[in-house]
């Protein structure tokens, strides 16, 4: 009933795709929907409506390409919309005299701490030296989290018991200055932006140490209310950009569409896990193409690199382009893909029907399944690895309590290699194209 | 009472401020046009009440509007105000039904669990209840240390987790210590986790199973702490924590920022499950038990 934006996207335009024309009816017809799809993602109200008006009058004009279908028409204006409306992605200001001093703020519980670490080890494996300050006097235990935090990615955590936040980041930025440092990041407390004492007291730090960037931390969860926090931080800070966190859920994040068409701010980087590396450079055209229900295929390809071990993988081209796939190959593709993450987060990211289907599969089972797979794999001769048209029935019993697995579980898998094994030839002769159709 | 219905008005007067002085606008119009239904709606759904139920609520004003004969925009007003108190239950009396009584609190990251704890133990005390807190949050940096320094603000005991250390463990140890020191009330605290998360909700599960190990019957109560300014993700949070640990309740957080919680009713809808608690600021006093009237009269104030 209540299904992402992504799918009721997806199944909008499936229905325009099976129409030859499109009347504006038609038009019509699929902006009530988008319509409803963006309300449900939470882009605010009055966002959603400017957005409808600027994608039917380019739908129902002259526009028409040659080259594509009506539907597909349709598809692409919301689309470039959409990346219009996201904008482009703005690197961080590191611009100017160091150090540069680098402030988060945001509601209570937005995720600026964690933020804040996250920022840290981006920053220092550009190369910076980086100082933290955690400028929140009033959580409980919020200095403590910064400097565990702090002592995990082993930087300076600056921090003294009764100076008020301007004058702990003042004093913060002279150590930072004469230390060396070149960036300072500053963790300040969470705040309503209807808080005006608290809100003055941004005020009073941006005035004392000016800031070369001043993010907005917003969880990816927020509902309309997106929008005036957005602006009142915006009325009090120059905000220079605004940082979305909490993207590993299932919430679209459909503020950052609010935010950004209000306030004008660019989006910089998308918080997408607990860990300090989950940070990833904000894309429009990645984020735009998952609201849209073509699937964060970029995503996905990224994190398949980031597991991959280099020389394996070019062990395993050079077998693969003699024709040689065999069990122990597929032993170290299912090891790699494990490291990914968890199956049911990369069923998240898949495109259109594929991720349909996808999401009908149990994560538990295919997890099960991987584990008895790499079990019997396991309990195989390397000779066996190599070529399994050696394993007859007693091996294949052998195998089976080896791997605590019956001998039709063994069969099973030996079947399913070979249809991998077609698989990767298919894809070998004809470069990935008949593979395309996948993901289309 | 009057006392607790000030501090709504105290709290909520910010949110309507911010939001819903457009309503006067709205019911201001001397006859109910077209539009009056479009802004209505604008309105219900920038409140997050979520398309369901926005479209569920002007229906029902539709046909209130027509069998009552009712012209004017000003008669509305009473409607949508009836309309929405009778979407919301007033909380059910609290129960605890053993001693110790464990209360599992559980919910996204950052939705304020460790505050809520905090406050809800003050509260429980006050009333003359022996309270325990548990750190369970063995996985953020600091968590532990946030809700001991509330312990010690409050001169609640504690019982933390180390850094790091399984979440059941500290849970196990809690209720066993509970038990010896005979406490009345337990407030597990637990580590934030997106609801998506399979692993960490496996994990959740977990440690409600091993809260019934340390004491038969434990946990008692799982209160969801839901972020007041969450949107339409806030069904899907209760959804899976409902399934995943048989949530009984709900608490609204942070309820004093611009937030209006509009999907409070979804979730009583859809879900069964009753608003128990609001927090209407950050001092232990200002959470409060969740009062519909207030609720509804607060986010329809100008």
């Amino acid at each position: 009933m209540f299904e992402t934006l992504t799918g009721r996207l997806t199944q909008i335009f499936d229905q325009l795709r099976r129409r030859g024309k499109l009347s504006e009816a038609d038009v019509d017809a699929a902006m009530r929907e988008v319509r409803l799809a963006l309300l449900e993602a939470d882009v605010h109200y009055s966002v959603v409506k400017a957005f409808i008006a600027r994608v039917r009058e380019r739908a129902v004009g002259a526009e028409v390409s040659k080259a594509l279908n009506p539907g597909q028409q349709v598809i692409k204006i919301v689309h470039e919309e959409l990346i219009a409306t996201l904008g482009e992605p703005a690197p961080l200001n590191l611009s100017g005299p160091k150090p540069r001093l680098l402030m988060l703020v945001g509601l209570q519980g937005s995720g600026k701490t964690t933020a804040a670490g996250k920022l840290a080890r981006h920053l220092r494996q550009r190369g910076e030296r980086v100082y933290l300050v955690a400028a929140d006097p009033y959580r409980p235990a919020a200095v403590e989290q910064l400097r565990t935090l702090g002592a995990q990615l082993d930087l300076p955590v600056y921090f003294e018991s009764g100076l008020q936040p301007p004058e702990l980041t003042a004093r913060a930025f002279d150590k930072a200055a004469k230390g060396g440092y070149t960036v300072v990041i500053v963790d300040t407390a969470g705040r309503s932006q209807l808080d005006e004492a608290l809100m003055n007291e941004l005020q009073a730090i941006v005035r004392r140490v000016p800031p070369s960037e001043v993010l907005l931390v917003v969880d990816a969860m927020i509902g309309q209310e997106a929008l005036h926090v957005a602006e009142g931080f915006r009325q009090a800070v120059p905000l220079t950009g605004l940082m979305m966190t909490k993207m590993d859920g299932d919430a679209r994040g459909g503020a950052a569409i609010s935010i950004r068409a209000v306030t004008g701010v660019p989006i910089k980087f998308l918080g997408t896990g607990e860990k300090l590396d989950a940070l990833e450079v904000y894309n429009p055209e990645r984020l735009a193409s998952r609201i849209l229900g073509m699937g964060d295929v970029l995503g996905l390809i990224e994190k398949a690199e980031a597991a991959f071990d280099e020389q394996q993988a070019r062990k395993q081209a050079e077998r693969l382009s003699k024709g040689e796939f065999t069990l122990a190959d597929w032993l170290e593709m299912m090891q790699s893909s494990k490291k990914m993450g968890p199956l049911s987060q990369m069923v998240e990211m898949l495109p259109g029907e594929l991720g349909r289907a996808a999401r009908n599969i149990d994560p538990r089972e295919m997890e099960r399944s991987v584990r008895h797979a790499e079990a019997i794999i396991r309990s195989m001769t390397p000779a066996e690895r190599r070529n399994p048209d050696i394993l007859n029935a007693s091996r294949r019993r052998r195998i089976a309590a080896g791997s605590g697995t019956q001998v039709q579980d063994v069969n099973r898998l030996i079947k399913q290699f070979r249809e991998v094994q077609r698989l990767m030839k298919t894809v070998q002769k004809t470069g990935g194209r008949n593979l395309t159709r996948l993901f289309g | 009472m009057a006392d607790v219905f000030s501090r709504w008005k105290e709290g909520l007067a910010r949110t309507s401020q911010a939001a819903f002085g457009r309503l006067a606008g709205v019911f201001g119009a001397t006859e109910i046009k077209a539009e009056t239904w479009d802004e209505l709606e604008a309105l219900l759904i920038q409140a997050d009440l979520g398309l369901e139920t926005t479209a569920e609520v002007i229906d029902s004003l539709r046909a209130g509007v027509r069998t009552r004969g009712l012209r004017r925009a000003a008669d509305l007003r009473a409607l949508l105000e009836a309309e929405l108190r009778a979407r919301l239950d007033a909380p059910p009396a609290l129960e605890f039904p053993a001693r110790p009584t464990v209360i599992l609190l559980v919910g996204v990251n950052g939705s304020g669990k460790t505050t809520t704890a905090a406050k809800l133990g003050r509260r429980f005390a006050d009333e003359g209840r022996r309270v325990l807190l548990v750190a369970a949050d063995t996985f953020r940096a600091a968590a532990v240390d946030q809700l001991q320094v509330w312990a010690e603000r409050l001169g609640l005991p504690v019982v933390a987790g180390q850094m790091g250390a399984d979440p059941g463990a500290a849970v196990f140890n809690g209720i066993q210590s509970a038990v010896a020191r005979e406490m009345d009330v337990v407030l597990v605290d637990t580590a934030g986790r997106l609801h998506t998360r399979y692993n960490l909700m496996e994990e959740l599960k977990k440690v409600h199973r091993v809260a019934g190990k340390a004491l038969a019957g434990a946990p008692h109560a799982v209160w969801l702490v839901l972020d007041a300014t969450t949107g339409q993700n806030a069904l899907a949070q209760a959804r899976a924590f409902k399934e995943a640990v048989g949530v009984t309740g709900v608490i609204l957080a942070k309820l004093d920022t611009s937030a209006r919680g509009g999907m409070a009713f979804a979730i009583r809808k859809e879900l069964g499950l009753p608003i128990l608690f609001a927090g209407l600021g950050e001092k232990p006093e200002d959470l409060t038990p969740f009062d519909p009237d207030a609720f509804v009269k607060g986010v329809l104030a100008d």
